[in-house]
């Protein structure tokens, strides 16, 4: 007892004496210290303005690491606030996973509205942002997908900076493998609308396969690698820090992040969203904004629409750690399954989803054993590893397997949905879309993703290109 | 693992006997239906969080279409019975208002 209050009067005073010096000193200045956080300050229409409140964020840098570690790490503050809602807002997110805290902080950022809260049934980043397999890439072969996964993938390469929290973006590099002769003529193919489309990629060899990932096997009986489709400028990314990243910026800029707060009805007046109903009270709003993935279906019934989306559950696993082995992304779209090795060394696989409508956030053990036969086969050393863990996402599937970034039947309430097994990836691009819609009304990234193609037969059909994994 | 009984061979057979068919009950719309009644048959589904009529075939087995109430929260089956039933038959409704009593078909 003594002991800890003998440690916290030591990081007490090592504090004081750094404040100290740094103010006998005059090298470190306030601004790097706490500055405010300049939002809506470098583009947007508000160039220049701070815009609404703004609340002081702690800077994250090698000199705050430094300060705190002489205080024994004592100091660090909570990187978001938790707060109680108000009665009223300009504008309500309902779903705090990736999608929801991109269209957050862009609209803050881009558009300048702050007056924001963002409603979460569990906890921010719970859901799929943190179940999926990490895999960032935009060799998409619709143009419309490329476009907005494209603009996602380089949102990517500079959101750490833009963030101030280090998502660990890892443009380590992604291969599909083409093990038919019918899947090598449709990367081929892509191949040439992604140089159409300005995305980086190339159909490489085998031998070129091989030197990228030494430890697969290319002469497999029955599925022989015959080349791939290689994006270099794919990677990964550390999924939490992406939700966290984001909740830190908007709550930085005045918005609520309201968590275990659930929605439970949707009160409109005059064919347009007056007020949402949730466990904590009712909640006034301008505009609405339902980006909730899995249970899509079961906002947009509340507030009386249907959706061309079925709920299914997906599956992931990693196996133990081992020593660093594999440093790209391997995709194996015919077999379905996909692996990388994760920073701690685990290897990340995902595979194919279930074929029923699901809500229960767990899935069928035959398909992890059918995605786990898969890529033994394709790599044979990870026959004798050991499955760590698993889990289960529910994802929304749509008819044709492209999102959703839409204006709905109920005026002011918008809807972002539809990503179904591959929306990680696009967390950045589908906030930036969902945010100019939003403030807008269109958003040219948005605009062929618009819930009346079903009616009027304008599919992206990415079912066809992507076969299952995403 | 989800087991489900087929209602004209009787085996119970789980999930990697059968082939998901989706929602069950569409009413179908073709040639001279409206945009939005051709839309809803092929594309809108309910996806409820709950109690969910589907289509499955008994694909290992006797091949055969058939039709089961199930919870899609908890994977709880209420009943499996013929795909020839244009809507959910009333033992079926009251098995499943014997476990939720707030349930109604709507």
């Amino acid at each position: 007892m003594t002991q800890s209050r003998d440690h916290l009067a030591q990081a007490r005073k090592a504090r004081q004496e750094m404040q100290e010096l740094r103010f006998a000193s005059g090298r470190f200045c306030a601004q790097i210290c706490r500055p405010q956080y300049p939002f809506a300050s470098r583009t947007g229409p508000n160039r220049g303005k701070f815009s609404g409140v703004s609340f002081a964020m702690r800077h994250y840098s090698v000199f705050a690491i430094v300060k705190e570690a002489l205080g024994y790490h004592q100091g660090w503050e909570r990187a978001w606030r938790n707060p109680t809602p108000k009665a009223q807002y300009d504008a309500i997110i309902i779903g705090a996973g990736g999608h929801g805290l991109a269209t957050a902080y862009y609209l803050g950022k881009n558009f300048g509205i702050t007056n924001l809260a963002v409603i979460e049934k569990g906890w921010l980043g719970g859901g799929n942002t943190g179940r999926n397999t990490t895999i960032i890439r935009s060799n998409y072969l619709q143009d419309p997908s490329a476009a907005i996964y494209e603009k996602s993938r380089s949102l990517y390469e500079t959101l750490s900076q833009d963030l101030n929290y280090n998502i660990m973006f890892s443009p380590r590099g992604v291969i599909m493998l083409a093990q038919t002769e019918h899947e090598k003529r449709g990367y081929l193919r892509t191949a040439h609308a992604n140089s159409l489309q300005g995305v980086e990629t190339r159909f490489i060899t085998p031998r070129e396969v091989k030197e990228l990932c030494p430890i697969i096997h290319l002469e497999g009986p029955r599925y022989p690698v015959l080349g791939g489709l290689w994006q270099a400028r794919g990677g990964t990314a550390r999924h939490d820090a992406v939700a966290w990243g984001y909740a830190r910026a908007c709550s930085a800029m005045g918005m609520d992040i309201i968590q275990q707060c659930e929605v439970t009805a949707i009160h409109r007046e005059n064919g347009a969203v007056s007020a949402i109903e949730t466990t904590k009270g009712r909640i006034g709003c301008n505009k609405l904004g339902i980006v909730v993935a899995g249970h899509s279906s079961h906002v947009a019934d509340m507030a009386g629409f249907r959706l061309p989306i079925e709920s299914v559950a997906l599956q992931a696993l990693v196996s133990e750690p081992i020593k660093p082995c594999m440093d790209v992304v391997v995709m194996a779209n015919t077999v379905h399954g996909y692996m990388s090795q994760s920073d701690k060394g685990e290897m990340v696989i995902g595979g194919g989803a279930d074929g029923y409508n699901n809500y229960t956030q767990r899935g069928s053990f035959q398909h992890i054993e059918e995605t786990v036969r898969a890529l033994v086969e394709t790599f044979p050393m990870i026959s004798r590893l050991k499955m760590l863990r698993q889990w289960g996402g529910i994802v929304d599937m749509t008819g044709d397997r492209s999102p959703i970034i839409s204006k709905t039947p109920v005026e002011n309430c918008f809807i972002n949905c539809g990503w179904g097994t591959g929306g990680f990836k696009a967390i950045p691009g589908s906030g930036w879309a969902m945010a100019e819609l939003m403030a807008k009304g269109h958003s040219p990234l948005a605009d062929e993703f618009g819930l009346n193609r079903f009616r009027e037969g304008r599919f992206i059909d990415e079912s066809v290109a992507a076969g299952v994994a995403h | 693992m989800l087991l489900l009984t087929c209602p004209y061979c009787g085996v119970s057979a789980d999930e990697t006997e059968l082939s998901p068919g989706g929602e069950a009950h569409l009413k179908r719309f073709g040639p001279g239906s409206s945009d939005e009644d051709f839309e809803g048959y092929l594309f809108m589904r309910h996806n409820q969080k709950g109690v969910h009529f589907e289509r499955w075939r008994h694909t290992y087995g006797c091949g055969k279409w058939f039709l089961a109430a199930r919870c899609t929260a908890t994977l709880e089956v209420f009943g499996t019975y013929g795909a020839q039933t244009p809507e959910p038959p009333k033992e079926i409704i009251a098995k499943i208002q014997a476990k939720r009593p707030d349930w109604s078909l709507t």
